[in-house]
């Protein structure tokens, strides 16, 4: 084969300088949207504000849905309330939402529906790094799993649970996957060593 | 002889199964747990005393990934979740983003929506039927639900490439047009179902092994299914009326006429009859949109970068095996800042222990058939 020079080896002619950025004309910055938000009137926001008046501090219709913000340690009360006097008898979900920066870190959140009026509430409460959040496993059996997992990815304990172990990651995990800090490629070395017989998962 | 003093029944009972108790593993590799479920089962002779789920085993942090994942990006990994109703999780993902960005779906894509969602739930529970009715004994019925789950991966297949895991939808409406002869396929597959159905029912519903092996079993009554939050065909066949896209519809389907069946006794067999109802209803609904398949533009007003406003939306759909929510947080970026799955399968799972208690092992199997469960949405 000839030797032919490989393109590619040729110095490449250098490009000029782009022009600087600043000489685009600047873009008004654009004010961030929110979502519409309202307050929520009707009956049962304001029985409730009437029974548990500061320890419910907000009550809207944040995009159209239903929000009740409350103290943590009134929410199992309000979750009481809900199901037995105004027939929220079906407990959706429960789940948190992690905010490191914020005073207190965690938002545990319940969904709630009502088979008689048709009706979704959502219920949401600040819960500070190492404290318990009251269990509804009491109220509805369907918080059993639905607070297990929250433990198993938040490390949030719930008080009076029954049975609060891991559900998703094996027993002897060590961290809370869903948590800020914990990193999409963080495992447990030692758990994988030990079990999988492999020096890493990924 | 001395006379001895019985202890009353109720101790007697107890210090019988006492003796008698064993426990048993059941899975994760097994071919009747749909996957990689795992119980353990606390048995008195063949009688169920407990069980107790391991689950996890597919668990792959979905719900992890969001948060590292654009809008769009995260949009094909929820199809791995329930994979074999793809589509019912794509759409719940995409109304959810749609409600954070507050935007509308054209009419033709929501028409294309529910067309391609009831076929998806026809092609789920048909996956159900075969592998239920497997699981109880009955190998015939399988093939013949591989036999017409197949016409519906065809129509997938056509319509966007892919045969399981679709990414059928996209946020705002959909990506691509339907094909020349879509309409057409989808009526000829209903008359097929339809015809298809009888061969079922002849094939089961009067079987007498599989009336005895369902009737009676794993019963859940409508106030223990409204306690373990147990929704979808369970909740129907325990004789509460109530179905996501009547109570709180979404995607058009209040301009469509169809029945939610319902049953009395909420055993297995009244979860076969109602799903089995379902399929029919289903064609009802999509020979409706395919009559009335508006014309127009197929995606709403949504730019290429999507960043929803900060805020939060819980958007539950009526996925086949029940109310499938999603729970999206933005803080204003790229990102999603928390992506909550309600997953059917996990929560109707859940009740698994209320249904086996007092039933026979062989019966265990017949029960986590009829919750109809995906392990990959279970465990995520």
């Amino acid at each position: 084969m000839p030797d032919t020079p490989n393109p590619d080896d040729k110095p490449r002619p250098e490009r000029p300088a782009r022009p600087a950025a600043a000489a685009r004309p600047a873009r008004p910055p654009r004010k961030p949207a929110e979502m519409p938000s309202e307050p929520w009137t009707g009956e049962l926001p304001a029985a409730l504000q009437e029974r548990f008046g500061d320890r419910l501090s907000q009550t809207v219709l944040l995009g159209g849905q239903k929000l009740l913000v409350a103290d943590i340690a009134a929410a199992l009360e309000i979750l009481t309330c809900l199901k037995q006097e105004h027939a929220f008898d079906y407990l959706v979900d429960v789940t948190a939402v992690h905010w490191p920066d914020k005073q207190e870190q965690y938002e545990v959140v319940w969904v709630l529906y009502s088979f008689a009026s048709n009706e979704r509430v959502r219920l949401k409460a600040a819960l500070a790094e190492g404290a318990a959040a009251p269990s509804a496993s009491a109220l509805y059996s369907s918080a059993n799993w639905l607070e297990r997992e929250v433990y198993d990815m938040f490390g949030i304990e719930f008080q009076d649970h029954p049975d609060l172990r891991r559900i998703l990651m094996p027993d002897e995990w060590e961290g809370f996957p869903l948590r800020k800090e914990y990193g999409i490629v963080q495992q447990d070395s030692d758990w994988v060593r030990e079990n999988l017989k492999i020096e890493s998962a990924q | 002889m001395a006379e001895t003093t019985l202890a009353p029944p109720e101790v007697q009972a107890e210090t019988l199964l006492d003796s008698n108790e064993i426990v048993l593993n059941m899975g994760p590799q097994h071919p009747s747990t749909h996957g990689v479920l795992r119980v353990i089962l606390k048995l008195d002779g063949e009688t169920v005393l407990g069980t107790d789920c391991v689950i996890g085993y597919l668990h792959r942090g979905v719900e992890k990934i969001a948060e590292n994942r654009t809008f769009q990006q995260f949009a094909p990994y929820v199809d791995r979740m329930d994979y074999v109703a793809a589509v019912s999780n794509g759409l719940g993902y995409c109304m959810a983003v749609e409600k954070l960005l507050d935007v509308e779906v054209p009419p033709r894509a929501q028409a294309v929506r529910v067309i391609l969602t009831e076929l998806n739930r026809i092609a789920s529970h048909l996956l159900w039927l075969g592998t239920h009715a497997l699981d109880i004994g009955a190998i015939t019925p399988v093939f013949l639900c591989f036999r017409e789950r197949e016409e519906v991966l065809k129509i997938f297949e056509n319509y966007c490439g892919a045969r399981l895991t679709t990414h059928a939808f996209r946020i705002g409406g959909l990506q691509y047009e339907t094909y020349d002869t879509f309409e057409k396929q989808c009526l000829d597959f209903c008359d097929l179902m339809e015809e298809k159905l009888k061969e079922y029912h002849a094939l089961l519903t009067g079987n007498r092994i599989w009336v005895k092996r369902t009737k009676g079993v794993g019963i859940l009554n409508a106030a223990d299914c409204k306690d373990y939050g147990v929704t979808g065909p369970l909740i129907r066949a325990a004789g509460v009326e109530w179905d996501l896209r009547k109570a709180q519809p979404y995607c058009g389907y209040q301009n469509y006429d169809f029945d939610i069946p319902t049953a009395e006794n909420g055993d297995t067999f009244d979860r076969y009859m109602v799903r089995m109802e379902e399929m029919v209803q289903s064609c009802r609904i999509i020979r409706q949109a395919v009559d009335a398949l508006p014309q127009g533009p197929i995606k709403g007003k949504v730019g290429k970068v999507i960043k929803p406003p900060p805020g939060e939306a819980y958007v539950s759909i009526e996925a086949p095996k029940g109310e499938l929510g999603y729970y999206i947080v933005s803080d204003g970026s790229l990102n999603p800042y928390r992506v909550r799955v309600r997953p059917p399968s996990f929560v109707n799972l859940g009740a698994l222990d209320k249904m086996c208690r007092g039933t026979l092992v062989a019966d265990v199997v017949a029960i986590i058939g009829t919750i109809d469960i995906v392990l990959g949405e279970v465990d995520r």
